[in-house]
């Protein structure tokens, strides 16, 4: 399998006037043809930030401070903005969480539809609104010449954020970031959203991030994870392996947060203490203050290294996920 | 999982009838009879003022037709020609109702057409300072502040008494008092929409920041453009009155209604009420309709007054 995506040390930094935020502080991942990557953490710890990255839309006064983002073998980070503008929603497409607030409230179904594949092809109208349609029937849209017709507010939630992905999938991009895309829906309606995503990047072959703090959303879809925290990924892997072998404490730390039916009438593990202040990271490994297994190493940082075929930031590693689960 | 294509719950989630945004709008804004009955008001007064050269006695521009052995009649007199002046004459012998209805002809004009030229210049400078942003934004937006700290009637009567009296020069004088009021209000609308995720979401479909602007944000900035747009034009319309009525507007062979008020303003004392009063409550009937429209129209388009 050919990487689609290479991102290598990528670095973004927000120089605010409270001081420099390390957003994003060196992460490394690749993304193949076809794969669903999970990029799983929690608020603030930088995933967001990364997809923006890779598309080119970090504002001021936010950059991309270091690091490679190779996509089909072109370097992108930093590239030039129209180069950036004709790879967005050609080449690389996103969904975001609100589906409510991404489409635009004034603008018919079809407009913005139609518009999403003019803007990169020179094809007739009737050609746009036909692949419209279509994208709508792939994503499981009853009636879509109906749908077509619509506003955004005549849609229901899981509505819009079919359309959203059917807008995402247009034109047959090679990766697509999806930011949450299940967060604000109910629980029925997220599965059905994740059973459509997986089912069109299988028949197109599309790679995709899906970046998401629910683990159990990642654990059904992805065959890779990488975990982030505080900017950082600490554990990389197959997503057999790091689901049931964790071997970073932090990621124990969320799988043994979730409630499951072998474990019935036990208390749920919780990770200690709140969310760093990412303006006053602790020195040594950032995960130290809060971790149940810390030891003086960890006064140190920890560097990526890989074990057993994934990539680890930890010092203490076996004896972390042994505690928990 | 179930095939979703054939799920019942999704296929009933689309309303029968298509509503769209501006027919919700339209029941919205017919819910208040005083905003309808302001609306039919104004509509009238606009059709009598199209109408005006067929269902009046007297072209009061045509000095052939005004003759000033009918000067001063109080209403209900019967003119030298022949026909009942209903609402008397003023100090020139021109039949009052029919002056009305010529000078309303010349204040809406005015007042509609300074309005639309004001609202797409300062549309098109408030979208292009929301759209550059950095120094060029903070230029026009001094520029705009600026503008602002002076009255409106002020740069208005600056502006005729430099360019001199006619149609064409009030409506110049209007747009250039008036187009700062858009302005800003389109920049602070526009800047508010293009923090909103659906611009990020276009942004990452790759369509250009153009096109973003004034297919995308545009639109949604409409609604306060509306209600700006309705209270300025009706304010447009007392301006020119005001500036005519000082005399610095029109000129005294083509009457707008702030002539009209001007002229009978000398008889008042002397009794003859009915040639400033007559015009006056024309524009206060012109000038409130459309406010109330407008007023309306706020409350409808403002998404936080909603019930």
């Amino acid at each position: 399998m050919s990487a689609v995506l290479d991102v290598r040390g990528l670095k973004t930094h927000f120089f605010t006037h409270a001081g420099v935020v390390k957003a994003v502080d060196g992460v490394d991942f690749t993304v193949s043809k076809g794969e669903i990557m999970g990029l799983v953490g929690e608020s603030g710890s930088g995933k967001s930030i990364t997809g923006f990255s890779i598309l080119g839309l970090i504002d001021p006064p936010g950059r991309i401070v270091e690091g490679s983002i190779k996509f089909n073998g072109e370097e992108i980070a930093n590239a030039k903005e129209d180069r950036l503008q004709s790879l967005r929603g050609n080449r690389i497409s996103m969904i975001f969480q609100d589906p409510m607030m991404t489409l635009n409230p004034v603008l018919r179904v079809d407009t913005q539809m139609i518009e999403a594949i003019l803007a990169h092809e020179s094809v007739s109208k009737h050609a746009a609104w036909e692949r419209s349609r279509d994208a709508l029937g792939l994503v499981g849209i009853p009636s879509p010449e109906e749908r077509l017709r619509a506003y955004p507010h005549q849609l229901s939630g899981g509505m819009r954020q079919r359309v959203a992905i059917a807008t995402a999938f247009l034109n047959k991009p090679d990766l697509i970031i999806a930011d949450e895309p299940t967060t604000a829906l109910d629980v029925t309606i997220q599965a059905q959203i994740i059973h459509e995503a997986q089912k069109l990047t299988k028949q197109t072959g599309t790679a995709m991030i899906w970046i998401t703090h629910d683990l159990a959303v990642v654990a059904g879809l992805a065959e890779r994870i990488s975990v982030m925290y505080a900017g950082r990924i600490v554990e990389q892997g197959g997503i057999d392996d790091v689901i049931d072998r964790p071997l970073h404490p932090y990621t124990a730390g969320l799988l043994g947060s979730v409630p499951t039916a072998n474990r019935r009438g036990k208390r749920l593990f919780q990770i200690e203490g709140m969310t760093p202040n990412m303006l006053a990271l602790p020195d040594g490994c950032a995960f130290g203050p809060r971790c149940h297994a810390r030891t003086e190493a960890c006064g140190r940082r920890p560097s990526i290294e890989d074990i057993d075929g994934r990539s680890l930031r930890c010092f203490n590693p076996q004896q972390a996920a042994e505690s928990v689960i | 999982m179930t095939d979703t294509a054939t799920d019942p719950a999704l296929s009933s989630s689309l309303p029968a009838k298509v509503e769209t945004p501006f027919q919700r709008f339209r029941a919205e804004f017919f819910e208040s009879r005083i905003a309808t009955g302001a609306l039919a008001v104004f509509l009238i007064i606009v059709l009598l003022a199209v109408l005006a050269p067929w269902i009046t006695p007297q072209n009061p521009y045509d000095l052939a037709q005004v003759s000033v052995m009918d000067g001063r009649l109080p209403p209900g007199s019967e003119s030298f020609d022949g026909y009942t002046m209903w609402l008397g004459s003023d100090g020139s012998g021109r039949d009052l109702y029919s002056a009305i209805l010529y000078g309303l002809r010349i204040s809406l004009t005015v007042g509609l057409a300074s309005g639309v030229i004001a609202l797409l210049i300062g549309m098109a400078i408030g979208l292009i300072a929301a759209y550059a942003g950095g120094r060029i934004e903070a230029i026009i937006m001094r520029i705009v502040d600026l503008q602002l700290s002076f009255p409106a009637s002020l740069v208005a009567l600056m502006m005729v008494a430099a360019l001199g009296k006619g149609v064409d020069k009030i409506i110049f004088a209007l747009v250039i008092a008036q187009w700062a009021y858009y302005a800003r209000t389109v920049r602070a609308t526009a800047m508010v929409e293009r923090g909103k995720e659906y611009v990020e979401a276009a942004q990452c479909l790759g369509i250009s920041r153009f096109r973003i602007v004034f297919r995308h944000i545009l639109p949604n900035c409409m609604a306060p453009l509306i209600v700006v747009g309705t209270v300025q034009t009706a304010s447009a319309i007392s301006l020119e009155a005001t500036l005519s009525f000082l005399g610095v507007g029109l000129p005294q062979t083509e009457p707008s209604i702030g002539v009209l008020i001007a002229n009978g303003f000398e008889y008042m004392l002397s009794g003859r009420y009915w040639i400033s009063v007559f015009p006056g409550l024309a524009l206060l009937l012109t000038v409130v309709s459309i406010n109330l429209v407008g007023d309306h129209l706020r409350d409808v388009l403002n998404p936080r007054l909603k019930k």
